[in-house]
């Protein structure tokens, strides 16, 4: 990749991007600032996702369960412990992503690629109906609310998270672990990970206890899902089942695609791709003024059903995706 | 006692009939499976596709067998346009992105369902009515009819695939692609074959299914998940292993609602999934390769 | 490496020990290329093969001899050079199609369809448009006849023949299209002599049916004996062109392009 051979590139457009996403709330209307912020969120989703299916070569349905357990666990924490603790927040989300990651990790790590994608699915619709059924803890089908914990330091400070130190503190967490993540792909295991998603064979006659690394490598990858779980949860202050069904799986995946797989900062430019597409064809299938023109008829029409098709023919005709794609036009 | 034993009749009875829709689902999928290595996320869709010909088409000719058959046909051909127009494209490239073509197309196909249909889910009636004497209770005829005729397709294909040319040339396919060719089997075409005749199935059971419970635009997705465990319990790619599987799988559901609820219920097969991961990865009942 | 413009010692070029006195060949390869990924397996192999006529193919393991005869079949397609059959290119056509024309393929490990009976096997190439039953009786006679344990195991599956009969089953199964030429590729690899000395006699009897044979072997007596004319290929280009009426089993080019 172009950053990594010139550091330099790399740092100036990260730091324009951050000025950027900085200002952004204090600039932007309330929609759009939520907007940019649930991006972030579901950017750092689908990056933890990208772990897997561009350097390791997995691809996981099983998302959604990392996802809805980091965002539970949160829950848990926000309504048991008191007062409400930002901190004990993130533990309990992460703790229970990571056994979630770790079960799944268990099973699934020994079947390959096709086997592996459809088992993830199925154990994320395990959760979901255990979620889902279990009315008493989970509150089942409604969900959970609770309150926002403070940004605290205990002794030291505390403040209120507004919509803006909400959104910074969401933008400090993504950048931090986008910075991480990207530590750990350059790193020797990370290039263990990405010989596996060459050659599996290969790296195993190497000598390589290849389903330790992709043990690892599942856990991770949960480990920040969870984390976007827990940062979903503090942002709206609820937990709900639909998190967890595997469709939210399917479109981290189609944020990875559409984005680029293999490049971290692919699948937040997917992700925000697609949200924005959502929001545009939302706006245009229920606008009236278009009836003039005759695309009234498009009216009630989901905004999956193009945004599905262009993922299609992406899959088809630019596998490697917008980023992939930018960087080869950039190369001529 | 005796209600209990009733009680346990009943659900061996529903699980079968259960157990027979899911056989057709899961066999299209093992079928596209074994032949071409395509995980068919779309499966339920069609599924979901066919339900609603079944619907259209009962409503233009009102005969539910016209309809069962017009629905089938449709969506079989509907089925090989998809494979021709998103997974031939496909073809030598790696296996995952089959994956993702297919689950694209099952969001698309779920969503414009919506759209057309409308969220209300509509009714297909039973073309068998009545019921007959069971322990107390009035058992639907129509229940019985349909475990028999899904048993029919079944047994019908499999006849299909022993015998006739074209039984010879999907199997040859399926076990050595190249040396088929080799012998001058036009294989695009018995791909495509396959994946129309597995989408036809698909949408039988979706018709076949109709009267049951109602046929809206999300009922794609609770058939293919437990699709997809029957597959992986049964074997990939083995017609008899689905069958069996999707049989023992919803009479085990089908006890478990006993004391469970419904929804509650599917624990049961997660279960089953399980176990087979660990145990028998390569499926129950398949002989144990190497 | 030699270029394709270059003459090349002992006579390979076109016309030189020509076959059919003047008549178009019925298989006529023309200096194709194969890659596999970055490598660079066939560098211009031109060859051909006449009506009825055998030809052997020699040459150490890895020279290309199987991805020459896969490139034919339509298996491979070349990134350069053309195949020509019955005056046809063929090279851009699917291998179905290919085979449909009259070119059979007899691989290497016989790959044989094993879960499929003896019988099925046969069908997959008896099963075809325009072949009438009365057709499809004769041609089932004709290889149970040169080929009686198949007969005999007719409904046993294909994978649980011995390795003989498997061989025995590939090559049945490719005359059952009628074909006009027969891709033979190492038959007798790893079969005891008297099985060996069957094959040269089927080789014998296809020629003298007038099947054209592209030979692929390792064993050298064997292919001098059945073959009219012998290729050698080295690195993926045919080096030497002879009459096997000239070499001997000690000829020392023999020793040249197979020798260890």
């Amino acid at each position: 990749m172009i950053s990594r051979r010139h550091p330099v590139i790399f740092w100036s457009v990260f730091t324009v991007a951050m000025a950027l996403l900085v200002v952004a709330p204090l600039v932007l209307p309330e929609f759009w600032r939520r907007f940019v912020t649930e991006v972030l969120i579901w950017g750092l989703l689908a990056m933890s996702s990208d772990l897997l299916i561009g350097y390791t070569g997995m691809i996981s349905f099983g998302h959604s369960a990392f996802f809805g357990l980091g965002m539970y666990g949160a829950a848990a924490a926000l309504l048991t412990t008191r007062p409400a603790n930002l901190w004990v927040a993130l533990l309990y989300g992460l703790v229970a992503a990571a056994g979630v990651a770790a079960f799944v990790a268990y099973f699934s790590t020994r079947l390959r690629d096709i086997y592996f994608a459809i088992t993830t699915l199925i154990f994320s619709q395990i959760f979901y109906v255990i979620i889902f059924t279990s009315t008493k803890w989970t509150g089942g089908e409604n969900g959970l609310n609770f309150d926002q914990p403070a940004l605290a330091v205990p002794g030291l400070f505390s403040i209120e998270f507004t919509p803006e130190v909400l959104h910074w503190f969401v933008l400090a967490v993504v950048a931090g672990s986008y910075l991480l993540l990207r530590r750990i792909t350059q790193s020797p295991f990370g290039m263990v990970l990405q010989s596996i998603r060459e050659n599996e064979a290969r790296t195993r006659a190497i000598g390589y206890p290849v389903e330790r690394y992709k043990i690892v490598a599942v856990m991770l990858s949960g480990l920040f899902a969870g984390l976007a779980g827990v940062l979903y949860a503090i942002q709206n202050q609820f937990a709900a089942p639909d998190f967890v069904f595997f469709v939210v799986s399917g479109q981290t995946v189609i944020y990875n695609v559409i984005g680029g797989v293999g490049t971290l900062v692919g699948p937040i430019v997917g992700a925000a791709f697609f949200l924005l597409l959502s929001e545009a064809f939302s706006r245009l299938f229920t606008a009236t003024y278009l009836d003039p023109i005759g695309l009234h008829g498009l009216v009630g029409m989901s905004y999956l059903v193009p945004l599905g098709v262009i993922f299609i023919l992406m899959v088809i005709f630019m596998p490697q995706g917008l980023l992939g794609f930018a960087k080869r036009w950039l190369n001529r | 006692m005796e209600e209990l034993l009733g009680q346990i009749l009943i659900q061996t009875i529903n699980g079968v009939v259960t157990g027979m829709i899911l056989a057709l689902v899961a066999s299209g999928l093992t079928l596209i499976f074994g032949i071409m290595d395509v995980v068919n996320f779309a499966h339920g869709e069609l599924l979901m596709l066919g339900a609603y010909m079944g619907v259209v088409m009962l409503a233009l000719t009102g005969s539910f067998w016209l309809a069962l058959v017009a629905a089938t046909l449709l969506i079989a051909i509907f089925g090989a346009l998809m494979y021709v127009v998103t997974l031939r494209p496909l073809i030598g490239r790696d296996p995952l992105t089959t994956i993702l073509a297919t689950f694209g197309m099952s969001l698309v196909l779920q969503n414009y369902a919506l759209w057309q249909f409308g969220a209300v889910s509509r009714k297909i009636n039973e073309p068998i009515v009545g019921h007959f004497n069971l322990f107390h209770l009035d058992y639907p005829w129509y229940r019985v009819a349909v475990a028999f005729l899904s048993a029919g397709i079944i047994g019908g294909f499999w006849l299909f695939l022993k015998r006739g040319t074209w039984g010879i040339w999907i199997r040859a396919t399926t076990q050595d692609r190249v040396m088929a060719q080799a012998m001058g089997i036009p294989v695009p075409w018995v791909l495509t074959g396959v994946f129309a005749i597995g989408a036809g199935m698909a949408a039988a059971s979706g018709v076949l299914f109709g009267p049951f419970g109602g046929v809206d635009s999300t009922m794609g997705l609770n058939w293919i998940l437990r699709a997809f465990i029957v597959v992986v319990v049964g074997g990939m790619g083995s017609l008899a292993g689905s069958v069996l599987a999707a049989i023992m799988i919803s009479l085990l559901e089908a006890y478990a609602s006993l004391w469970v609820s419904p929804s509650q219920a599917i624990i049961v097969s997660f279960v089953v999934l399980i176990l087979t991961l660990l145990w028998r990865p390569t499926g129950l009942f398949v002989a144990t390769p190497k | 490496m030699s270029g394709p413009m270059e003459a090349r010692p002992n006579g390979a070029e076109r016309g030189d020990a020509a076959p059919r006195g003047g008549r178009p060949a019925l298989l006529s390869v023309a200096g194709i290329h194969s890659h596999y990924g970055k490598s660079h397996i066939l560098h211009g192999v031109t060859l051909e093969v006449g009506r009825g006529e055998v030809v052997g193919l020699l040459g150490r393991n890895g020279v290309g001899k199987s991805t020459t005869l896969k490139a034919v079949a339509g298996l491979v397609h070349p990134s350069a050079g053309e195949v020509v059959f019955e005056g046809r290119p063929i090279s851009r056509l699917a291998p179905h199609q290919v085979a449909r024309l009259g070119i059979g393929y007899v691989p290497e490990d016989r790959r044989i369809f094993p879960l499929l009976t003896v019988l099925e096997n046969l069908r997959t190439g008896l099963d075809r448009g325009g072949v009438g039953k009365a057709k499809k009786a004769e041609l089932l006679d004709k290889v149970f006849t040169y080929f009686p344990i198949l007969a005999e195991r007719r409904k046993q599956p294909g994978g649980t023949l011995s390795g003989g009969e498997q061989q025995m089953l590939a090559i049945a199964r490719a005359m059952t299209l009628e074909p006009k030429i027969i891709l033979l590729d190492e038959p007798t690899e790893g079969l005891m002599p008297r099985m060996v000395s069957q094959i040269l006699q089927i080789v014998g009897a296809l020629r003298d049916e007038g099947v054209a044979v592209l030979l692929v072997e390792q064993n050298v007596p064997l292919t001098l004996d059945a073959s009219r004319r012998i290729y050698f290929i080295e690195k993926g280009e045919v080096r030497h062109h002879a009459m096997a009426s000239d070499l001997h089993v000690d000829d020392p080019v023999i020793h040249q392009y197979l020798g260890v």
